[in-house]
Formats: structure tokens, sequence, C-alpha cells
């Protein structure tokens, strides 16, 4: 059975005689010496450029301490009205600017997908996803409140264009990915552009759609907590005011709030998944 | 042939096993395996044979009953105690169990990883004696050029091979086989057990196997054992399962038809595998 | 897809009227729900500041463009604390995650209250964003890289701890019992059977954090945290806005070059 006279292999002369590696994960030699070295030479760098000032974080261990601390010891009522005010600004923002985000989405999406859009529709709304993704919430919320001044509307506006990147690339991926078979058979039977879209397209988009909106509401919630710090509105600006003033206590209960939002949103979005598959 | 030893390699006695939702599984099951000997497990699906087997290396908990391993009792035996009773039976799985991403070689020596520490298995740095053994199984299943080919690029025959050297690597004492040709063609399905049997004549293994194609088990088994629902109905040669007995196992059906085709397949089938044994053929 | 019969003909309709009413009931919700809010929030905003908004996009674009490139190579060295702080952020994350994920999944965690104690830290750090994190350190540790590196490391440690336990909780048990079966210890079923089956979804989850938390650590720079988000401040604080202009053009670049980096690892390790 086995044609031990021909064995030429080296690996395998020197597994006969008991010595035997695992074959390196990248094969070529160049390859992977490069990686090493490069690797190498990163972590030289990065020691010499990261200065830390150890005794500073020293000092900072008792306040590091008291914050922990603060967590058992929750103050939710001194600063209860902020806090409530911020909350109902977070939610009905994160609410307002899913939908907005997720309505608009749904055109720009369209003209993303290159089976379905012409080239410079194409062009255009790629462009748009690519700002919109490419820069963080709070930057967003720079140039809003520049052009809308203080307030949720601006905190709407942001959330809205960033869902609309994040809905419309993954739409676009989606219809790209999608059975082409389908949406021939549809086509063929003479049906109008919007009837095409919402027979062969929309049904095997539809589910992963409902749960990506489930999640970028999760995500917007979370957002919505943090751009209040550059004046969008939110709960942001209390939490920022709290920790700023070392108010941990009060900072310790906007925390565990939103956590125990995010948690049963999660809870909540499940059961939502549930029953629409 | 029943040849009663005095030394079992592996001894069952009351072993019962009752699940959590009140199915019983095993009723009371007294079993004795002597060293060499080769044995079917057969029955209709659900009668308890897969947990009959996995009760004995404990992966599945019996509710009461005793395991005895060489006459070590390992029915309560827990952590070290256990893996190294564990270290002694080797298993081989209907579905081959390997682990894909992982080449061949270092699926075959996982079957030496009780006797080889954490560290060292980590940077797969095995003993000169384990890789020679290795080696040498992987030639007599005849896929010694693949040492480095990742589990999942082999074919289905490929893999059970692989499956059945990582059984053998641990130097067992016991072999417990579960449905190895259950996902395999017929004519692959003889080699492997041919294979399997061959081997454990070589090595003086106490083996069970079980499997629900009953002709072929009766050509390469030593003994018989019915299971139906968690029950032994019968215990016995290959050539006493008379349609009667058949029936009891497995319930009413015309088994005269079976017997009669299969003689003559039996006799081409041996007529291919002379050929492809001087042709040297791998599958 | 029921079917009714009226006056014996059949009539088929997509479904059954209560669920059709249910559907209506509740897009009729979410729209009372979507006008609420909306109230609110005009209730907020001064409507009169939004008559010249368009005027004021215009006049602030106007001065971002063109970008006022002389400061391109003071930027240079916050962008490389930037990448700094995205890298060791995340191998940092990533080094807790991985044993808490082990701890948080079904089928390794090894007690259901070490389980549960998994899932909390991991949910903990997924609610809260890296800015907040990064505020309350620049507080206990001092405004610089530190403070960004550990903003970043806890919240990674959610991300990619939810998606690595679901992983470990979707792998193949057979060829788990199988190593079991020899007798291996517990620490060596884990690496031989469960490391090599999640080894690519690991890879893919590690790099694709790290292409996020590039755009994460930009904007840490704004409460102090180190990063090219310090001289964004310092310009929208001067209003150079011409200087802003060339922030976002050299973020945009990282962020493209950090994507594709990141695609093309994800592709590699399948």
């Amino acid at each position: 059975m086995s044609q031990s006279s021909q064995i030429l292999d080296p690996r395998l002369l020197a597994a006969k005689s008991g010595r035997w590696h695992p074959k390196p994960m990248i094969s070529n030699a160049t390859l992977r010496w490069g990686i090493n070295a490069a690797v190498i030479v990163y972590l030289v760098l990065l020691y010499f450029s990261v200065d830390i000032n150890w005794s500073r974080v020293a000092q900072g261990m008792d306040r590091g301490v008291a914050f922990m601390g603060s967590f058992l010891t929750p103050d939710f009522i001194s600063r209860g009205g902020e806090i409530m005010v911020g909350l109902r600004e977070s939610l009905t923002m994160t609410f307002a600017a899913t939908v907005i985000g997720i309505l608009l989405a749904i055109p720009v999406g369209l003209g993303a997908a290159r089976n379905i859009a012409p080239a410079p529709v194409y062009f255009f709304c790629r462009a748009i996803i690519a700002l919109s993704r490419t820069f963080q919430e709070i930057i967003i919320a720079i140039l809003f409140v520049a052009m809308f001044g203080f307030g949720p509307l601006a905190g709407v506006v942001t959330l809205a264009f960033a869902t609309i990147g994040f809905m419309a690339k993954l739409l676009a991926e989606d219809i790209e990915d999608a059975q082409r078979d389908p949406m021939e058979a549809v086509k063929a039977t003479g049906a109008s552009w919007l009837q095409w879209i919402n027979y062969a397209v929309q049904p095997q988009v539809m589910p992963r759609l409902i749960g990506l909106s489930l999640y970028r509401l999760d995500i917007n919630f979370r957002e919505s907590a943090v751009i209040g710090i550059v004046g969008a509105g939110g709960i942001g600006a209390t939490l920022n005011t709290s920790i700023n003033r070392y108010d941990y206590d009060t900072s310790a209960a906007v925390l565990l709030v939103i956590i125990g939002i995010v948690l049963m949103s999660e809870y909540l979005s499940g059961y939502v998944r549930k029953w629409t598959a | 042939m029943l040849v009663k030893n005095e030394n079992n390699m592996l001894k069952l006695k009351g072993l019962t096993k009752r699940y959590a939702t009140g199915d019983l599984a095993l009723k009371d099951i007294d079993l004795e395996v002597p060293a060499g000997q080769v044995l079917a497990l057969i029955g209709p699906s659900g009668a308890g044979k897969s947990t009959l087997i996995r009760c004995v290396n404990r992966l599945v908990e019996p509710t009461s009953g005793t395991i005895e391993l060489d006459a070590k009792d390992i029915t309560r035996a827990r952590g070290s105690r256990l893996r190294q009773a564990r270290r002694q039976i080797g298993m081989i799985f209907q579905n081959y169990a390997l682990v894909e991403r992982l080449s061949v070689m270092e699926n075959v020596l996982s079957g030496r990883l009780a006797y080889v520490g954490f560290w060292r298995s980590y940077f797969r740095k095995f003993p000169e004696s384990d890789i020679k053994q290795a080696f040498q199984l992987l030639g007599r299943v005849g896929l010694e050029t693949m040492l480095d080919k990742r589990g999942d690029t082999l074919s289905g025959g490929q893999k059970q091979r692989v499956g059945i050297a990582r059984a053998l690597m641990q130097n067992p004492k016991l072999l417990l086989v579960d449905e190895p040709t259950a996902s395999l063609d017929p004519k692959t399905s003889r080699q492997i057990m041919r294979l399997i049997c061959e081997l454990c004549q070589e090595q003086n293994l106490a083996t069970i196997i079980n499997i629900h194609d009953v002709t072929l088990a009766q050509q390469f088994v030593h003994r018989v054992v019915g299971l139906r629902a968690g029950e032994i109905v019968y215990d016995g040669a290959p050539d006493g399962l008379s349609p009667e007995i058949l029936t009891t196992i497995y319930g009413e059906e015309d088994w005269s038809v079976e017997k009669h085709d299969d003689v003559e397949n039996g006799e081409n089938e041996k007529a291919k595998d002379v050929e492809a044994a001087l042709l040297g053929g791998h599958p | 897809m029921p079917v009714k019969t009226i006056n014996n003909i059949p009539v088929w309709q997509r479904r059954e009227p209560l669920k059709q009413r249910l559907i209506w009931f509740g897009y009729f919700l979410a729209l009372m729900l979507f006008l609420l809010c909306w109230k609110i929030i005009s209730d907020n905003t001064i409507w009169e500041f939004l008559t010249d908004a368009h005027i004021q996009a215009a006049s602030l674009i106007g001065r971002m463009i063109p970008p006022d490139w002389s400061i391109t190579g003071a930027l240079l060295l916050p962008l490389w604390d930037t990448l700094n702080i995205a890298t060791v952020g995340t191998a940092l994350g990533v080094v807790i995650a991985f044993p808490l994920a082990f701890l948080a999944a079904r089928n390794t965690s090894p007690h259901p209250s070490l389980r549960a104690f998994a899932l909390a830290v991991i949910v903990s750090s997924r609610s809260i964003n890296a800015l907040i994190w990064a505020i309350l350190l620049v507080t206990i540790v001092g405004p610089g890289l530190l403070a960004g590196m550990i903003a970043i490391a806890l919240r990674s440690i959610g991300f990619v701890g939810k998606l690595l336990y679901e992983a470990i909780e979707e792998i193949h048990p057979t060829p788990v019992e199988a190593v079991t079966s020899t007798g291996a210890g517990r620490m060596q079923v884990l690496a031989y059977s469960v490391m090599p089956q999640i080894m690519p979804a690991f890879a893919g989850i590690t790099v694709y954090r790290w292409d996020i938390n590039i755009r994460e650590s930009t904007v840490l720079g704004l409460v102090g945290a180190g990063g090219i988000g310090l001289q964004m401040n310092a310009a929208i604080n001067n209003l150079a806005w011409g200087q802003v202009a060339t922030v976002f053009v050299l973020i945009f670049g990282t962020v493209i070059l950090s994507e594709w980096v990141s695609a093309k690892v994800r592709h590699a390790v399948i």
C-alpha cells in the first residue's frame, strides 16, 4: 500500500525518522520575514513615540477608585431633572433620526447598487455613503451645530446622516448579492420598475434590513448620549458636566441609565426579530 | 465464536441511562467483551446503540450500573483518573469528527494529547516516537503522502482513515466505533470495515462497532449483539441472525430478499477488491 | 397564505386579516411616536436660526475650501499618534476579550455565574462609547495617549467579546467530542478543537474593530485624549476652518487606507 521506496519529499522523510513541525501560516518565506520585520520595527517606533507620565497616573488612581466606587452609590436625584430632560431628548432624537435615516437610506441604497443604478447615480450615492461613514458622528455633529445652531435638531440631522451611510452601504451590498434569477424572472413579466423592486428585490433584502435597523437604533441611542458634548442635544451634556465637576455619583447614575436602556433594547430587538422572522 | 475469557477487557453490569426527559435509553445492560474480540452492535435507530458506546467512555453519564475497563471500575472516575481511562479507549466517529482546519498530521497526533503536556502540545512539539508512530499509522491506512493536507480537503473515506489513525495513536486497549460507514459509499464502507477489523486483530483490541448495515457486520465480526429499545435481545454468532431474530430486533420485514442479493454482490465485490489490492489503489 | 371563500368564490389574501390589521396598527403607532418625538424636538429648536441655515452652510463650506495645506507637516505626528491609539487600544481590548468570550459562551463556560459575569462586562463595555470613556480617563490618568488607548480598549472589549462568543457558540461539537474522548485535558481540548474553528472569525473581528477604532481615535483628541483630534479641536476653537478641512482630508485618507487593509485581511483569512 505505501510506496516507501519512492518518498522524495523532505518533510515526509523527516516525519519517517520522527521529526515534524507544522507548516508556517504564510508559506512565502520572504513575505513572512517581511511581516515579522515590519512588526518589530513598528513596536520599536511605538516604544519611543508613546510618552506616559506614570506619576500622573499614580496620582489619579484615587480618583479612579472613587469613580468605580460611585457605581455602588449612584445619584439619580440631585440632578434628576436634568437627567430626565437629557434622556427624553436622547430618546426622541434617536427614534426620529433612525426613522428619517432609514427612509432616506432606501433611495440612496438603491442608487448605490451596481446592478440597479446607472453609473452617475451610482457614483453620487457611493460618495454620500463614503462621506457619511468616514467621519465619526461627533465631527458631523460639529458641522451641523455650526449650521443649525445648538439643540436637538442638529443632533437629529447628525444621526440621520450617519444612519444613511450605515444602512445604505449594507443595503447596497445586499442588493448586489441578491439572486439574479428572481430579479430576471420578475423583469420578464413586464413589471414596472417600482413593482420590480417591490417583488424581486425587497423580499430578499427585507429580513436583514429589519435586523440592521434595530441594530442601528441601538447605535444611534449610544451616539445620542455623546453628541451632546458639542451641543447637539441629548444626555451627553449632563454627563460631560458631571464628569468635569468630579460629580461621579451623578455620572454613575447616567451611565447606569444608558447601560440599562441598551440592555432593554437588546432584549426587545431579539424579541422583535423572532416575531418578524 | 464466543470465547469467554477470564480477562474481559470491558465489563458492563446493569448499565442504565435515563435522560432528563424521562426517556429510558438503556435498560440494565450486561455485557462482557474480551480482548481481541470484534463485536458488532446492531439495532434500529433509537435503540440506544450510540448511548451505550458513549456511556463507556463517559461522554454520556450513565444513570446507574458499573463500567469496568481492564478490571478497573471507571464508572465514577473524574478528573485525571477519567482522562487516564479515556486514554486507553479509542473512539471512531460517524462523521469523522476531524478538526477540519488542522492538517492530517495534527489530527492524528491529537490522539496523543493525553500523554503530552499542554505547552508541548500547543507548540506541536510531540516526542520523536509519537511522530514515527503517526507516520507509520498513516502509511498503514494509506495516507502517508497527505501529512500536511488540511482536513477539509479530504474525501469522506480519507477522513475516516485519519479518524482511525487518530484512535490507534492512543495505543488503546478498547476501540469504540460509532457507525463508521454511515456516510460512505458501499465500496469505501467495505474497505473501512476491513481495515478496522484487520487493525483490531493485529493489535488484539477489544472492539465494539455500532453499525446499521447488518450484512456488512456479518462479514467481518466475531460476535453480534442486537439492541432493541435499550435492551439486549440477541447475543451470539453473526450467522445466527435468522430472519426471526432480525424481526425481533428490527421489526417485521422481508429479510430473505436482502440475503440473496448480497451473496451475489459479495462475490463481485470480492473480485473487485483483489484487483484493487494488486494495483495498490487508494480511495 | 390564507384563502377565504366569499359567495363560493375563493379569495386569496396575503395575510390573515387580523395579522394585517396588527401590522397597520404597528405602522400607525410608529407614526404617532414619530410625530410626538418631532414635536418635542421642534419645541426645543429655535426655528428662526434655520432660515439662514443654507447661508451658514455655504459660508462654512466656502471657508473650508481650499484647505490650508500649510499645516500638513505638523499633522503627521498627531496622525501617527492616532494610529497608535487605535492599534494599541485594539490589541489590549482583544487580549481581554478573548478569555472573556470563552467565559461567556454557553458551550465553553465553566460555570453559570462566571458566564453571567462575563456577559455583564461585555454589555457594559458595549453600551458606553469610547469618547465617554475618554472623558473619564482624562480626569483619572491625565490627558494624553494613555487615556485614549484605554478608552479604545474598554469599548473594544464589548464589541469583540460579543462577536467572539457568538462564534464560539456556533462551532461543530463533534471535533470537541473527539478530542475529549482521547483523554486530553480541558485546556488542550479548547486549544485543539475550539480555537482552530474560531480562528477565521477571530482574525476578521479583530481587524474589523481596528478599522472602526481608527475612526473613533480621530475624535478622542477633542476631549484631550491625544491624537489628531487635539489639532482639530484647536483649529475649530480658532475658527480656522481651512485647517479643519485639512484635518478632514487627512482623516478621510487614513480611513480609506485602513478600510482597504481590513478588507484585504478579512478576505485572506477564510
